[in-house]
């Protein structure tokens, strides 16, 4: 006769809604993830140090004002126009030893300009391809 | 006799790996989730064609300006003339740093040009127009 009728424990974790449970955490995490990418215009500040002379035939001056009107060199001009006259401008004065275009192009707003025509104004040069910028002070 | 050995094919998918798949992508998420830690000032910047895409985010500093002329930095507003002394701690912190300027597109120049004038002072000369594509 059998006394030890101890029955033995089933050890094992129920394993069949895991996948439910993941699927879970699945569905939170999706939702928190945010995949989002800095973008923006980049841009290099100059330098507080000496000031570096240049060719002044060399330098383009697109002015801008308060109201959005530019004036490239003098020449009045729309904001979608400052694509074409940078670049045959560019062309004019040519490439320097290192490849790069000649012509340095220099912004220059009113205080109340507002940072969305800037902008537009740096979004045309830097489409027309000209590589060297300048940000001059704005006249008050 | 009988000749019925046609054999029926399973039509059932195997799911015993299932959990393993959901268990993979789920590590993915997990990995990729970043909670944000501060959400700065309401800003809407300026459309740009040439919008480019930032190298990396370890060497961000964000710098929010909304159209009231608040300028936030790390969920803090502060005054103008603190922004070099932040930046410049930051910078010492990281050489390669470069400043998201989040400035909604209704601020003046004049401002603009006043926080280019505090970032040259902390020598953080690498900056980004934060612009949406157009």
């Amino acid at each position: 006769m059998l006394i030890n009728r101890r029955k033995r424990d089933d050890a094992e974790i129920p394993s069949g809604s895991l996948p439910d449970i993941v699927f879970m955490l699945i569905i939170f995490f999706l939702v928190t993830t945010t995949i989002d990418m800095d973008k923006g215009i980049p841009m290099q500040l100059p330098d507080r140090g000496g000031e570096v002379r240049v060719n002044p035939e060399n330098i383009c001056n697109v002015l801008v004002n308060a109201s959005g009107q530019v004036l490239i060199d003098d020449d009045p001009a729309e904001i979608h126009q400052i694509r074409d006259i940078l670049q045959s401008k560019l062309e004019a004065r040519g490439r320097d030893t290192d490849g790069s275009w000649r012509l340095i192009v220099s912004i220059k707003t009113e205080r109340q300009t507002s940072y969305d025509i800037y902008i537009q104004v740096l979004d045309e040069i830097k489409r027309s391809g000209a590589s060297k910028l300048s940000i001059a002070e704005p006249e008050s | 006799m009988q000749f019925s050995t046609k054999s029926k094919p399973k039509n059932d998918i195997p799911t015993a790996s299932m959990p393993d798949i959901l268990f993979m992508l789920l590590i993915f998420f997990m990995v990729v989730t970043v909670f944000k830690e501060f959400r700065g000032l309401p800003v809407l910047p300026p459309a740009a064609r040439t919008t480019e895409k930032l190298e990396s985010k370890r060497n961000v500093a964000y710098m929010w300006v909304d159209k009231f002329g608040r300028i936030s930095i790390d969920d803090r507003i502060i005054p103008l003339e603190d922004v070099s002394g932040i930046m410049a701690e930051k910078f010492a912190d990281n050489l390669r740093l470069i400043v998201s300027l989040k400035i909604d597109k209704d601020v003046e120049m004049g401002l603009v040009t006043d926080i280019h004038e505090q970032l040259r002072d902390a020598y953080t000369l690498r900056v980004s127009y934060a612009t949406r594509f157009r």
